[in-house]
């Protein structure tokens, strides 16, 4: 038997696209999905996968949880735990069109939460951290039971086939968000699991990636230190723990989270003026072991906006996209055409090179 | 007792041209020639086989072969453990050797091997792309914090910067000769790493390479003062050393002359024996006092390296450590090297370096305080495929001493402690030490680190890492073979083919 995410390393190429209002405009979902249609063959239909940001206004206060169960045994397990530290104020079906290329499907429910504040004061932490920590609980402890997104407004959707099915399967099409990414796999050694498709998810950070990185032993030895379990053993995993260690554990800025993970060369660096000089250097010196080597493009998510980041030598493809207030990303020009046909203004960033998009302050 | 040598000197006459090259060269006096006879002649019964001879014949005239008349052949009783028990009966003494333990233990380095790129992500040319070996050893914060405008505090705890994951671990100055220090000093200058001074104190000499230098704190204290302190990069208290776990530093008197008693404070000809403990460490209460101590001494400037032998309980010891102030902790495996130490410890005491390395980063990570110190390994690191392994089961960087003597000459015929060192590194004997020239013995090290850190970068390359940090205890990239289950959960690193 071939063994599943968790048992054995997994490795993999994919293709990434997003786009993004800055003025804060919903969009629904079709457009997202047939940018993943030109790039049908980056995939081979173990996984695809979107995470969409600003879906869920009307309960925009409360943890949307989304979560896999391989049986009803596992969903009262789980909610079972879920009760001890949070109210549940809504609990439901996920919607899905069930078509021939969607199939093996588990139980897939959205359960919004809200943390109790009695737990808060118990255990002398803030929600967020909750969260982070029953999440990581459920997903290494509770065999079954996998929470695939917990973020605020937003959510994500995955399955095991080619992302332009899975997203006609999870019926996007009636969901309205101010951003997208989209996510379709290539893994070289899974039979295809569920939880194993990208975007992957923390709070409200999302990583879809394209890649294989070179340093995920060292990443993943270090981010464990702090609490986080790779369950999964995949690089967009363990990169989306980086990215919540760095953006809001530790508090770095974007920019300075890019110049931990996609550090500047040393050739770079020394040639900067001091003041530069002596951030990045603290910067690589501080956090060496949360360096990400080996290829790799991702765009992580987060409420209000996203960041597009190559790995330092640029040895993945990756282009950027703009017209008017919306900003698009994807692996291959051809994606962005579907989204934009006239779109003139279409380029590269340079390896390491951090993209930022934010939206308008209180657009979302 | 007399044996017949354990050497035999081969003599070709037909090429020997009695240029009396041999004679001259050998401190051991091997060779001699009888004017009678116009014949060079030798007592092999002297020979240590260090090769000297060998090397300088003109016209490949000798050679040194293992004599093959030996004692009756016994598994148990081998020709050595029985010799060794006639030489005790006749002088109730010590056993002394010098060098790493030269027993076929396992070495673990040689049951590892390296992961490679192919197809799923692509290798990194490092002709064509940079590849980075840059590495700072030192305490990280566990928060940043921002000054008052936003932008990051970059203060730090004091680090040691280091082109390349490789220093030349301690040699005193007394063990090894004055040219042998001036090689180390002026080459890790050159090369933006460090050396270490070792437990003999530091020339006068060599102040001026203090930003490459780490001077050492042992239990004898020598050659310890306030100048001293403030004039290297980083303080190493010296706890225990690889070759003799458990005991203190040795320096006959033969080899405490002139500037050697000068550097180490102490009487020309006397024994430099080191006590076994610190006399102020009974406890690791104890080692935080003295870390704090030489901290103070020197304003916190530098940091403090805790140097000990990697013996049965290293990652309780490591974490006690790590708890203690020191900012670096260097473990150093039971092959380590040394000028002289009794045969029995350095031949049964301690455990290998790549066990203890693996076992002590991954229960400092266990205990989440991984970051409060860098780790140093020592003890046999022998190539630049050992510095990657290394550094791949979770070393910041590697110290090496054997491999940079064998670069200024050493031929390892162990023989340091009788400080006739043929090749001007462990003997004060000025004819002898005049025979290393620095400037050749320095560029020979330099010439070693270029060698390693282009095989390190070729080595990284075919991983598809770009940077020496994304390797560090990046214990995926490493497979054992023929090793037990037990070993690999040791090591921490997956079988070949699994």
């Amino acid at each position: 038997m071939i063994p599943l995410e968790g048992q054995v390393r997994i490795p993999s190429g994919c293709a990434v696209s997003a786009m993004i209002s800055r003025d804060g405009r919903r969009m629904n979902g079709e457009q997202i999905i047939q940018s993943m249609v030109p790039m049908h063959d980056r995939s081979n239909g173990l996984g695809g996968g979107f995470a969409a940001y600003g879906i869920y206004p009307e309960y925009k206060d409360f943890y949307a949880l989304h979560i896999f169960f391989n049986d009803k045994s596992c969903q009262n397990e789980c909610m079972t735990l879920l009760k001890e530290y949070f109210e549940i104020v809504q609990d439901e079906h996920i919607k899905v069109r069930k078509i021939p290329q969607i199939t093996d499907e588990p139980i897939i429910r959205r359960v919004f939460v809200s943390p109790m504040q009695s737990v808060l004061r118990h255990l002398q932490i803030d929600e967020k951290e909750l969260v982070v920590r029953t999440v990581n609980r459920i997903n290494a402890q509770l065999d079954g039971s996998y929470v695939f997104s917990c973020g605020k407004n937003m959510g994500a959707f995955k399955a095991v086939g080619f992302p332009e099915d899975v997203g006609r399967y999870y019926r996007l099409e009636e969901y309205e968000a101010y951003c997208w990414t989209a996510h379709g796999r290539y893994p070289t050694n899974t039979p295809g699991w569920w939880g194993g498709a990208h975007p992957f998810c923390m709070l409200d950070y999302s990583i879809v990636h394209n890649g294989e990185i070179s340093s995920y032993d060292a990443n993943r030895r270090f981010i464990e230190m702090y609490g986080y379990k790779c369950t999964l053993q995949t690089d967009t995993e363990v990169i989306t723990y980086i990215a919540d260690y760095l953006l809001r554990r530790q508090g770095l800025t974007l920019e300075e989270t890019a110049a931990v993970i996609a550090a500047p060369f040393w050739s770079t660096i020394d040639a900067k003026p001091e003041a530069e000089k002596q951030m990045y250097t603290y910067l690589r010196n501080v956090f060496p072991s949360l360096l990400v080597t080996g290829p790799f493009s991702i765009i992580l998510g987060f409420e209000g906006g996203l960041m597009a980041l190559n790995d330092r030598l640029k040895l993945r493809s990756m282009v950027i996209g703009e017209q008017d207030d919306m900003v698009y990303i994807a692996s291959e020009e051809a994606a962005i055409r579907v989204m934009a046909p006239d779109i003139r203004n279409i380029w590269s960033p340079a390896g390491g090179e951090p993209v930022i998009v934010r939206v308008k302050e209180g657009a979302f | 007792m007399n044996f017949y040598p354990e050497f035999e000197v081969v003599r070709n006459d037909s090429r020997c041209i009695r240029c009396r090259v041999c004679e001259r060269q050998c401190a051991n006096e091997v060779h001699w020639y009888d004017a009678d006879g116009k014949v060079m002649l030798s007592d092999e019964s002297k020979c240590v086989n260090c090769q000297r001879c060998v090397t300088l014949c003109p016209t490949r005239a000798l050679k040194i072969v293992k004599s093959d008349c030996r004692l009756r052949e016994n598994a148990n009783y081998s020709d050595q453990t029985i010799k060794e028990i006639y030489r005790q009966a006749e002088t109730g003494g010590v056993l002394l050797s010098s060098m790493g333990n030269p027993n076929p233990l396992p070495v673990y380095w040689d049951k590892i091997l390296i992961n490679a790129s192919q197809v799923t992500n692509p290798p990194i040319d490092p002709l064509r792309e940079p590849m980075e070996t840059r590495v700072f050893l030192g305490k990280k914060p566990e928060h940043i914090t921002r000054n008052a405008d936003g932008t990051l505090n970059t203060q730090l705890a004091p680090q040691l910067t280091l082109s390349m994951p490789v220093m030349f671990s301690a040699m005193s100055y007394g063990s090894i000769s004055y040219n042998a220090h001036a090689s180390l000093a002026r080459a890790a200058s050159a090369l933006g790493i460090c050396y270490n001074t070792g437990e003999g104190g530091l020339h006068e000499d060599f102040y001026k390479y203090g930003k490459n230098t780490i001077v050492q704190v042992a239990s004898g204290r020598f050659g310890v003062h306030k100048d001293y302190l403030e004039a290297g990069a980083a303080i190493e208290i010296k706890m225990g050393q690889g070759a003799k776990p458990g005991i203190g530093g040795h320096l006959p008197g033969t080899k405490a002359v002139g500037d050697v008693a000068k550097t180490r404070m102490i009487p020309e000809g006397s024994d430099a024996i080191s006590p076994a403990p610190h006399h102020d460490i009974y406890s690791i209460e104890d080692l935080r006092q003295l870390v704090y101590s030489l901290k103070e001494a020197t304003e916190y400037r530098l940091p403090v390296i805790v140097k000990v032998a990697a013996v049965h309980n290293i990652a309780a010891i490591a974490s006690g450590i790590a708890r203690s102030g020191a900012d670096i902790i260097a473990i150093d495996g039971f092959r380590g090297g040394t000028g002289a130490a009794p045969t029995r410890i350095r031949d049964n005491d301690g455990i290998p370096i790549e066990p203890a390395l693996a076992a002590v980063d991954k229960r400092l990570r266990d205990e989440g305080i991984r970051n409060n110190v860098s780790i140093v390994c020592g003890g046999s690191v022998r190539s630049a495929s050992d510095v990657v392994k290394a550094i791949a089961l979770g070393a910041d960087a590697c110290y090496i001493a054997t491999a940079a003597c064998l670069a200024m000459g050493c031929h390892l015929c162990r023989s340091c402690h009788t400080g006739k060192c043929n090749w001007g590194i462990a003997t004060q004997r000025p004819d002898l030490v005049k025979r290393l020239n620095p400037d050749i013995g320095s560029q020979r090290l330099i010439n070693l680190m270029d060698a390693w850190r282009h095989e390190i970068k070729e080595l990284m390359g075919g991983m598809g890492i770009n940077s020496i940090e994304a390797l560090r205890g990046n214990r995926l990239m490493l497979r054992g073979v023929g090793l037990t289950e037990k070993e690999l959960e040791i090591l921490g690193i997956a079988h070949a083919g699994e």
